[in-house]
């Protein structure tokens, strides 16, 4: 089956300097994918040369078999949606409002019901009419989430979807991601929580300094020595009851 | 507050301010002179009313909606609420058209003026329209605008510089501070092509402003054609600031403030905001002119001054109760 985003050999380079080398990862549909990493790792790179919106040196990008550069811009937002680390909002628009623009091309009451059922999955209904700049950071957050479950694109590409979020909403937010991976979608998302990332998803890809060291089910993925040498920390992943957690410290 | 009932309450506003732009001026009429002007426009007080405050008062809603609607665009497009439709160069690079047509001696060829306003309008509107389809992010048009609206102003400098004469010198001043006098219909008609086509590309860019309130990378990726609607923004608002300029010089504020004015009545949606801008911008310059005309002053005030004069002590009062809805 064509995969539903294909990274193959993908460089990306700022200036000189590359920030992503050699990089190949692809997500197919019902699976959801970490990417983890130290800062500067190039998370982020990745996930924007997978969709198109950084340049590729050298390297392919493929949204469901197509060259994402060949793509229109309602072809490609047929294939995936993403949620950018930064969580922006430019003007004081009331939530619902805000996660309608996720389903902007249907009429205008299918759009607000598709918006607020996004939002009672994120547990704002009850903010729906609230200005997201009159929100919390954490709010305002799931709100942009609920923006990507109402695109509901076959591919959802999420940048630290967790982040700002209190415990809670970070547990419901990666079940709703897990959910969509249920209903057929795929699931590209960075986290640095590595707790996280091994109980919610089917593969990590772990990177250093640009490169992916390891890929694979979470558990061979974040070894020991992956730890060791993409966050220079010392420990590994332990089972609890509640699912995986990273027991490591520093080395001294 | 609906969007719809606040346009419906602007457009009464623009009425009544419209009403009074007739029905006062530097002439007092009485009410039996009113009556006859308003029934028979070729008597005496239908001369007033008909051939001098009639189209002053319509070039003043034109001008003024055109402004409220290019500073609502450009407020959307680069996410800034400081943004105004001189933001990124156009007004001085109509501007400069302007000094350049006046000090070569072309002010006595009727439409000379406005024409070489409108041309060096358009010619900035149309690099930073390739400029907008270019670069992603406001900052860098901002950055950009800046540098052509230096550019622009040092260009009109160079035009006192080699000035002929301090009459031209003053001529030139005189046009840059605004006004909307003696305008006759053939100046509005004249400007009407432009305006029609920026207003189209405005209403057509709408829906990428809206999406812009996201980022531009999420907008990007929405699914809606960007570049395209961005580049329509940047040429729409120029041709309005353009054409606003060639009708009525350089007026200051009022695509600034009239955005701010309606914003929070539009739910903050900056494609909402757009037209009652457009109605907000109508209402505040036909007022700014009553009070130029009204106000006994030796010489008449011109409408920059006056928009500038109370729309700064205004703005800074909108600015201090927005300031909240602003904070990120």
């Amino acid at each position: 089956m064509t995969p539903l985003v294909a990274l193959t050999d993908a460089w990306v380079r700022r200036g000189d300097r590359p920030v992503l080398e050699a990089a190949s990862l692809s997500v197919a549909a019902g699976e959801v994918v970490g990417v983890v990493g130290a800062n500067g790792a190039g998370k982020t790179t990745l996930l924007r040369a997978a969709l198109g919106l950084a340049h590729l040196a050298a390297g392919r990008a493929e949204l469901q078999g197509r060259d994402v550069r060949s793509l229109s811009e309602p072809e490609r937002a047929a294939r995936a949606a993403y949620l950018p680390q930064e969580r922006r909002a430019g003007w004081n628009m009331a939530a619902w409002r805000i996660v309608s623009l996720g389903a902007f091309t249907s009429p205008p009451a299918e759009a607000r019901r598709r918006a607020a059922g996004a939002l009672a999955r994120v547990g704002l209904s009850a903010l729906a009419d609230r200005g997201v700049l009159d929100m919390s950071g954490g709010e305002r957050a799931r709100v942009l989430i609920a923006r990507l479950l109402a695109t509901r694109a076959p591919l959802l590409v999420a940048d630290e979807p967790a982040a700002g979020l209190d415990p809670d909403a970070q547990l419901l937010a990666l079940e709703l991601f897990r959910e969509e991976a249920q209903r057929g979608a795929g699931v590209l998302l960075t986290l640095h929580d590595l707790g996280l990332a091994a109980r919610f998803c089917d593969r990590l890809a772990v990177l250093h300094a640009g490169r992916i060291v390891a890929e694979g089910p979470p558990r061979e993925a974040l070894s020991p020595q992956v730890l060791a040498q993409a966050f220079g920390l010392d420990g590994g992943l332990q089972d609890t009851p509640a699912g995986p957690v990273l027991a490591a410290r520093r080395p001294s | 507050m609906t969007t719809a009932r606040l346009n419906l309450l602007l457009l009464v506003a623009v009425a009544v301010v419209g009403a009074a732009g007739l029905l006062l001026g530097e002439t007092a009429l009485s009410g039996g002179q009113l009556a006859l002007g308003l029934a028979h426009p070729a008597s005496p007080p239908g001369e007033v009313l008909w051939a001098i405050r009639a189209p002053r008062t319509a070039a003043a809603l034109v001008v003024g909606a055109a402004l409220g609607l290019a500073g609502a665009v450009m407020q959307g497009l680069l996410r800034n609420p400081l943004a105004d439709p001189g933001v990124l160069g156009v007004s001085g690079g109509a501007g400069l058209g302007a000094a350049l047509a006046i000090s070569l001696g072309l002010a006595g060829l009727p439409g000379a003026i406005e024409g070489s306003a409108l041309a060096a309008a358009l010619v900035t509107g149309a690099a930073l329209t390739l400029l907008a389809a270019r670069f992603r992010e406001p900052e860098t048009l901002i950055l950009f605008g800046v540098a052509l609206s230096a550019f622009a102003g040092a260009l009109t400098s160079l035009v006192f510089n080699f000035s002929p004469s301090p009459v031209t010198l003053a001529e030139v001043f005189a046009w840059l501070l605004g006004s909307v006098a003696n305008r006759d219909w053939s100046d509005i008609a004249r400007e009407l092509p432009a305006l029609t086509v920026g207003v189209g590309l405005c209403a057509y860019a709408s829906r990428g402003l809206v999406m812009l309130t996201l980022g531009d990378e999420t907008a990007a990726l929405s699914g809606l054609p960007m570049t395209r609607l961005r580049a329509a923004a940047v040429a729409g608002a120029s041709l309005l600031t353009g054409a606003s300029v060639a009708m009525a010089g350089i007026v200051g504020f009022v695509g600034l403030a009239a955005p701010h004015l309606v914003r929070a009545g539009a739910g903050g949606d900056p494609g909402r905001v757009l037209l009652p801008s457009a109605l907000a911008g109508a209402a505040l310059l036909a007022a700014a002119d009553l009070a130029a005309r009204v106000i006994p002053t030796d010489l008449e005030l011109k409408l920059g001054v006056v928009t500038a004069l109370f729309g700064a002590p205004l703005f800074a009062l909108i600015a201090w109760r927005a300031a909240r809805s602003w904070r990120t």
